[in-house]
Parts: structure tokens; sequence; C-alpha cells
């Protein structure tokens, strides 16, 4: 075919503008995880501060992707992704209470995450999915404000404690201590999302979801039934928030109605800087504000622990003003 | 030969405006059928209307069996393909990915399908993990109809295919159609603005005039029509 040629060159420059910057974030990537590399082997505490930034980020990571996944499939923001990762953290402690031990509890909490977000889509979002993105965000911090309210009517704004699945002890790492809890979080999560990411890059369900997402119209044509699909994506992100939230508890060291209201910050920052369309970007997001977090706080005395929230949000504000369309978000090159 | 396809009466409307007067046509099986008219006569509402990405009223049989107030994924089920206007190429998916999809309602393997359009459009193969946004126009419209075929219809609605392409392109995809039609006994709908090269192909032909038909008959019939050659072949 005689365009094939000319269209492969076209398509050739068309990447050629999404690869040049795109190669300038792969070097900046690198360059950080070099430096991390670096500054692990030269300091052992440098070592702990990365890998407790990276156990909290991979929490951030989570509940970031969870936002990302439900904002490619409906395009609105669900503020009441925390407030739900919150409840389903609750429900893992009622189901402790009853006696299950703590691995059962969390996969049933897992299941529970996953019916309780298709059913809120198919009860609360689908009917007004259509109307406006406005009419859903509003139905997102409303929904944010009762699922508040029934956590504080039920279990009440006191504290409560739960046992940390990975024990109190520590790795030695020559001379430095690294809580088992922060490996274990990173390696929770980071199986999670990996497999969150198989399900979405080599299934037929992903393949469709991910088809409903960009393209309904198209999708319900070649017969993927894009309501449903819908519905599994909150179900799934659901599951990603219940995940960010049973690893972020012990961290905290108590359960209480507010444990995800600062978490859901710093996941909005993380997927904000990875692109907010891009679930790489939302993980790589995650990661980097976790351990600038942990490194920026234990190295400059002056940035207490106080001031992680503006931290964050200097975060959002930077990233909106240089490049607003993330770390791993592209624009839109595309030809009629 | 059977009516593969019968429209009879069928009426379809975008809110207030009526886009379909009460349409009735047949499409035989294993023919390649035309729908010719001006704009706004209602074509790609027919196609639609069929697909059932429109709501119509009136009776739609396919292979015998009322469609009722099927959607779009349940037509697509019974076998009918739809290449839309636009194609409905996921541009943000692979071409691999694309042609997965075009077979999304099939069980079990799709391998005899994909290597079955591969020999309709060998270079597809070497692309498969190509953004099918970054494929030219033409490519895009071959991949539609890849896709399309992937289903393994009885049926493929085809929506204005030339629109946008070059010449050379536009034959290529219709002698593409008609070899489905002829080795797979393929049946085509086909919306299509050039009218010449649209009967060309065509077994048969409707012509549409505000939204019902004006005209049928053979391709022959039509091209020696006085008034379709007036209006629709130009000479």
């Amino acid at each position: 075919m005689s365009s094939a040629e000319t269209s492969a060159i076209a398509g050739f420059r068309a990447r050629g503008i999404a690869l040049a910057p795109a190669g300038a974030v792969a070097v900046l990537l690198v360059g950080g995880a070099v430096f991390l590399l670096v500054g692990c082997l030269q300091s052992t505490t440098f070592a702990r501060l990365t890998v407790e930034g990276l156990a909290s980020g991979a929490v951030y990571s989570s509940l970031a992707l969870a936002l990302v996944l439900v904002y490619r499939a409906t395009h609105v923001i669900n503020f009441a992704q925390g407030e739900l990762a919150m409840l389903t953290t609750y429900v893992a402690y009622q189901l402790i209470q009853w006696g299950l031990s703590y691995w059962v509890a969390f996969f049933a909490t897992l299941a529970i995450a996953f019916v309780l977000g298709l059913v809120l889509q198919v009860a609360l979002i689908r009917p007004v999915l259509h109307r406006s993105v406005i009419a859903t965000v509003i139905v997102t911090v409303g929904l944010f404000i009762l699922i508040d309210g029934v956590v504080n009517w039920i279990w009440g704004a006191d504290l409560k404690f739960m046992p940390s699945p990975f024990g109190n002890g520590a790795f030695n790492l020559g001379g430095v201590a690294i809580l088992h809890l922060y490996v274990g979080m990173l390696a929770v999560v980071s199986a999670c999302v990996l497999l969150v990411w198989a399900l979405f890059r080599f299934t037929k369900l992903g393949l469709g979801m991910r088809a409903a997402a960009v393209r309904p119209a198209a999708a319900a044509l070649v017969g993927v039934r894009v309501d449903r699909m819908l519905a599994v994506g909150w179900g799934l992100a659901a599951v990603l928030g219940a995940v960010a939230g049973l690893m972020a508890e012990p961290s905290q060291l108590f359960l209480s109605p507010t444990l995800m209201q600062s978490i859901l910050v710093y996941a909005f920052a993380a997927a904000v800087l990875g692109g907010l369309e891009s679930p790489a970007g939302a993980v790589v997001g995650g990661l980097t504000i976790g351990v600038s977090i942990s490194l920026v706080i234990g190295y400059v005395p002056q940035i207490s622990s106080e001031l992680q929230l503006p931290f964050a949000f200097a975060v959002l504000l930077v990233v909106l003003l240089v490049k607003p369309s993330g770390l791993f978000g592209r624009r839109e090159v595309r030809r009629v | 030969m059977t009516a593969l396809l019968e429209l009879e009466d069928v009426e379809a409307r975008y809110g207030p405006v009526h886009a379909l007067h009460g349409v009735s046509l047949g499409v035989e099986e294993g023919s390649i059928v035309a729908v010719l008219g001006p704009n706004g006569a209602g074509k790609t509402t027919t196609l639609r209307a069929v697909s059932g990405t429109v709501r119509r009223s009136g009776r739609i049989a396919f292979a015998g069996r009322p469609l009722g107030r099927l959607g779009p994924g349940a037509v697509a089920r019974l076998g009918v393909a739809h290449v839309p206007e636009g194609r409905g190429t996921f541009a943000e998916l692979t071409v691999w990915e694309n042609l997965r999809l075009g077979a999304y309602t099939r069980r079990g393997s799709i391998q005899p399908e994909l290597e079955r359009v591969f020999t309709y459009f060998p270079w597809l193969s070497e692309r498969r993990r190509q953004e099918a946004g970054t494929l030219s126009g033409g490519e895009q419209q071959m991949l539609a109809l890849a896709r399309a075929f992937m289903l393994r219809p009885r049926l493929l609605l085809l929506d204005e295919p030339s629109l946008g392409l070059a010449p050379v392109l536009v034959a290529e995809l219709f002698r593409i159609v008609q070899q489905m039609n002829e080795d797979d006994g393929l049946t085509v709908l086909v919306v299509e603005q050039n009218a010449q090269l649209a009967l060309q192909a065509a077994h048969a032909g409707f012509v549409l005039e505000a939204g019902r038909v004006a005209l049928a008959g053979t391709s022959e019939e039509l091209q020696a029509d006085d008034s379709v050659r007036r209006s629709y072949l130009g000479y």
C-alpha cells in the first residue's frame, strides 16, 4: 500500500512530539532512582527513610490508582474514595473483632469492598452520570459526608486498635532497624497493584473495561456492556482503596474516622503528578511523594511532620503550574 | 435466496426530530446492498436502527428473528457488525486490542478469525502492537473493517467507508469488501455518498429520500434509472 510509508513517517513524527517530554521524564525518574540507590548505600539512615517513604508512598499509590481508575472510566474525581477506604478498614476491624484472623478478614474485606463499590456506582452514580459532571462530583461529596456519618454512628469517633499483621519485628540493616511493617506494606500493595495491572492488561474483562472507558459508544457497538464495566471499575477502585486503608492503618497505629483524609490529599497530589489518566503515573507519583516527604522531614529539621500536608499541596500547585498534564499524561495526538 | 434482513415500516427519531418515516427494505443473504440518498435522508439512521444504536419502532427482522428493542450488544451477538461513520476505532488501544474487541462477543479462541483477517489485511499483522491512533485515516478505515470482520458477522453494516479517503484507498476498500462477500458469503449493507462506486460493487440498492425509500432495484436498474443518474451519478 502506497500510503503505508507516508503514514509511517507521519506516525513517527506524531510520536516524536510525544516522546520528547517522555524522554525527559524517563531521565528524571532514572536520575531519582540512582540518587536513592547511592544515598541508601552511603547512609543507613537514608536507607531507612527511603524504605519508610516507599511504604507510605505505596499506600498513596494505591489510593491514587483508585482515583485514576474512576477518573478514566467516568471522568470525575471520586472525593469519597478515601472515606470508602476508611469504611472498609472499619469493616476489617469489625471482622477481626468477630474473631476472624487478620488475613481472612483482609481478603473478606477486599471482596466486600468490591461489592460495595459496585453497588454504590449502580445505585448512586449511574443515575446522575449522564446528567453532568458537577452532579456526579456532588454525589461523591455527599457520599463522603454520608460515609463519615455512618462510621461515626456505628463505631464512634474514638480511636480503635487493630493488631499489625506484620508484628513489631524489624530487619537489621547495617545497624539501622527497618520495621517488618514497612516492608510488608510495600509487598502487599505491590502485589495488589500488579494484579490489577495484569487484569487490565491481559484479560478480556480488562480490555472491555479500557474500551468502555475510552470510547463508550464504540465499545457498546462491539458488544461490551459499558454500564457493567463502569460498575466493575468502581468495584476495583474500592478494592484498591481498601488495600490502601488496611495498609495505612498499622503505620498510623490507630483506626479513626479521619484515617484517610490526609492520605486522600497525598493520593490526589500523586494522581495529578502522574497525569490523572495514567495508572503507571499514579504509582510513580505516589512513591515519589512518599519518599520526598520522608526524606524532607528526616533531613530538614525546619519542616516537621506538621508540614506534610502543605508539602502535598505545594506539589499539586507546582505540577498544575509547570506541567498540568503530569509526568505521564500525554497530549492528545490524534488524526482523523 | 431469502432475505437475511427485513425492515418493515421502521421509524426512528432523535428527540423530536423524525429521521425515518417508515422505511421498508430487504437485504438478501449473500448480497451487497447499497443505500443511497442525499444528506439527511436517513441513511446512517437506517443502519443505526438495525444495530440498535437509535431508538426505533416498526419491525426489523434479522434471519427471521425480530430485533424488537435489542440494544447494540445483543444485536452484535446475533452476528451483525456495524462500522459506524467515523470508524469507531479505539485510537488509544493497539491494533491487536482493536481486533480483539471486534470479537468481544465470541467465546473461545479467536485465532482462526485473526488468521482470516490477516489474509485480507496482511500489513495488520506486523503492526499489531502499534497504537491505532497513529495509523493513517485509510489504515484506520481498514482496521475498522478488519475489526468488524473479527465478529465473523453474517451481516456487515458499513457507513460511509469512503469518507475522507483517497480514491485509490476507497477502491482498495471496496475490493476487499467484495472479496469478503464472495469468499466468506458476507452480506453487506453499505451507505455510501459515492453512488457510482457503491453501485458497481453492490448487487442491489435503495434510494432514501426524506426518511422513506424512494426507489429500489438491482444495481443495473438503478444505474439505468434517469433520476438516479441525474441526482447521484451526475451524467
